[in-house]
């Protein structure tokens, strides 16, 4: 894709900007990221404000916590759904989609576990 | 008809809690002027821990009025839901599809069907069935080959009991009932016209008072010539994200909630005043889920947490007016999501004035007094 044009409330701290840039997919739109970050973390940063809409009234949602604890960041990460964003570290390639109301059972694809609490708890 | 705060109520209510709120917002309903002393988040708080369901089958089995009691609130519950609809604008998802007991071995089959074959006998008009595998499957595809049959009644559902709770004291205080939060009742002296709680920032009087509090009726009760001698039963639950609507009725262990969500629960412990959760038991409740639902395997669990319930030495409610000052009267039991409709509109008359309903001589603390042996509820 071209140079994006984007409008995000978050910036790296000082120090912070040379982590090596990336690119995943967000809703099948090309997004170039910085790597070691939360997939929450990165999409904040490339401007994403919307990640989900909720089950109950429809309504979007964006991360609140970033720590683990508050489920508003979820997404479908690589076919798997309602993962937080906010634990799972982005990665190259990665296939991100918005979590659009409840998740289907059974999943899509087993889960593959290591890749949570990438930032501890 | 909001009433003044500084007027002195005609009943006191000592907990705000499910049965608390629903006996409160039951004596409004009778135009009685309403105090709630409600404790704070240091309390055990049952009521915030609860499991959701308005479950009848099975129980009552060794005390049968015991099941006629649950039933004739379960009967009102769909009247109940649409007043507090109608008066708080809150709708706590009350379904009564009827609910199902899942049997992994022939004999939790045969101990199924010998219970409820034995309340059937005892109280006549009691539908239920016994289901084998093949039956179960065709009214929910989803269970795993584990599940050996099962036991329905289509007396069973369940609440968002979150919801409850909120709806009750909206309703509450829509008719007038003051609320005091953050105010644990220590002390009940009676006199000649009355009582006088002695709380923890304040006193209170009124001629009548209700001891709701839960596991804190054991100390209270005394003071008033009661007797509530409750323990704590700890019970664990896992809770998921929100998956696509699939099981359309309440189970004993495993249930969907309006909003998505799947519990997982019905441990049973006693542990004292212990309300942490352990891995053993989550991991067990968790694996008998799965033995249920297969499906649920790779489902993401998003909460866990334990609640103490309230429990009698037999786990039957206790309903009592005290002999020695008797405008003093003991509402507890565990089961208060299914009885709220029956501590909203039975109850709450007996307080007020009307006869004690016909279920509840059965269920006075005076039972205790010579019991050599108890048979648990549940």
């Amino acid at each position: 894709m071209t140079s994006q044009t984007i409008h995000t409330l978050f910036k790296p701290l000082p120090g912070e900007q040379g982590a090596a840039a990336i690119e995943i997919w967000f809703n099948d739109r090309p997004l170039t990221v910085a790597a070691g970050r939360s997939v929450a973390a990165a999409l904040f940063a490339a401007g994403i404000s919307r990640f989900r809409a909720t089950p109950v009234s429809g309504a979007p949602r964006a991360p609140y916590c970033m720590m683990g604890a508050c489920f508003e960041c979820l997404v479908e990460i690589d076919g798997v759904p309602s993962r937080q964003s906010c634990m799972v570290e982005v990665k190259a390639g990665m296939r991100v989609r918005s979590q659009e109301g409840a998740r289907d059972l059974p999943p899509a694809a087993p889960i593959d576990a290591s890749l949570e609490n990438a930032h501890g708890r | 008809m909001t009433l003044s705060s500084s007027a002195s109520p005609d009943v006191l209510v000592l907990g705000g809690g499910l049965v608390g709120s629903a006996v409160a917002y039951g004596l409004a309903r009778e135009g009685a002027r309403v105090t709630v002393l409600d404790e704070d988040d240091g309390g055990f708080r049952a009521s915030r821990g609860n499991f959701g369901l308005v479950w009848i089958q099975g129980k009552g089995y060794g005390l049968s009025p015991y099941a006629r009691w649950s039933r004739s609130s379960a009967v009102r519950w769909p009247g109940f839901a649409d007043a507090l609809l109608a008066e708080t604008g809150i709708d706590v998802a009350l379904r009564q599809p009827g609910g199902f007991h899942f049997c992994f071995n022939e004999a939790e089959l045969a101990d199924r069907e010998k219970r409820l074959s034995t309340l059937n006998a005892e109280l006549g008009d009691y539908p239920y069935q016994m289901l084998d595998a093949a039956e179960v499957r065709e009214r929910i595809a989803q269970v795993g080959p584990a599940v050996i049959g099962a036991s329905y009644t289509p007396m069973d559902g369940h609440v968002n009991p979150l919801k409850l709770l909120r709806g009750l004291h909206a309703a509450m205080q829509t008719r007038g009932v003051r609320l005091v939060p953050g105010e644990r009742a220590e002390r009940i002296v009676p006199d000649a016209n009355g009582f006088t709680v002695h709380a923890r920032r304040g006193t209170y009087r009124a001629a009548r008072v209700v001891l709701a509090a839960g596991l804190g009726n054991r100390a209270l009760a005394p003071f008033v010539g009661l007797n509530a001698p409750v323990a704590p039963n700890r019970g664990q639950v896992l809770v998921t994200e929100r998956v696509a609507p699939f099981l359309h009725y309440p189970t004993l262990n495993v249930r969907q909630t309006d909003e998505g969500s799947v519990q997982f629960g019905d441990s049973m412990e006693e542990v004292g005043l212990n309300d942490f959760t352990t891995t053993h038991v989550l991991s067990d409740i968790a694996r008998r889920g799965v033995r249920a639902f297969p499906m649920l395997k790779d489902v993401r669990l998003v909460r866990m947490w334990a609640a103490l319930r309230v429990y009698s030495p037999d786990g039957f409610p206790i309903y009592d007016r005290s002999q020695t000052h008797p405008g003093a009267f003991v509402v507890t039991c565990h089961s208060g999501v299914t009885l709220a409709a029956a501590h909203a509109l039975r109850v709450a008359p007996w307080i007020s004035g009307a006869p004690m309903p016909d279920e509840l001589p059965s269920f006075s603390a005076r039972r205790f007094e010579n019991a050599a042996e108890l048979t648990p509820a549940h």
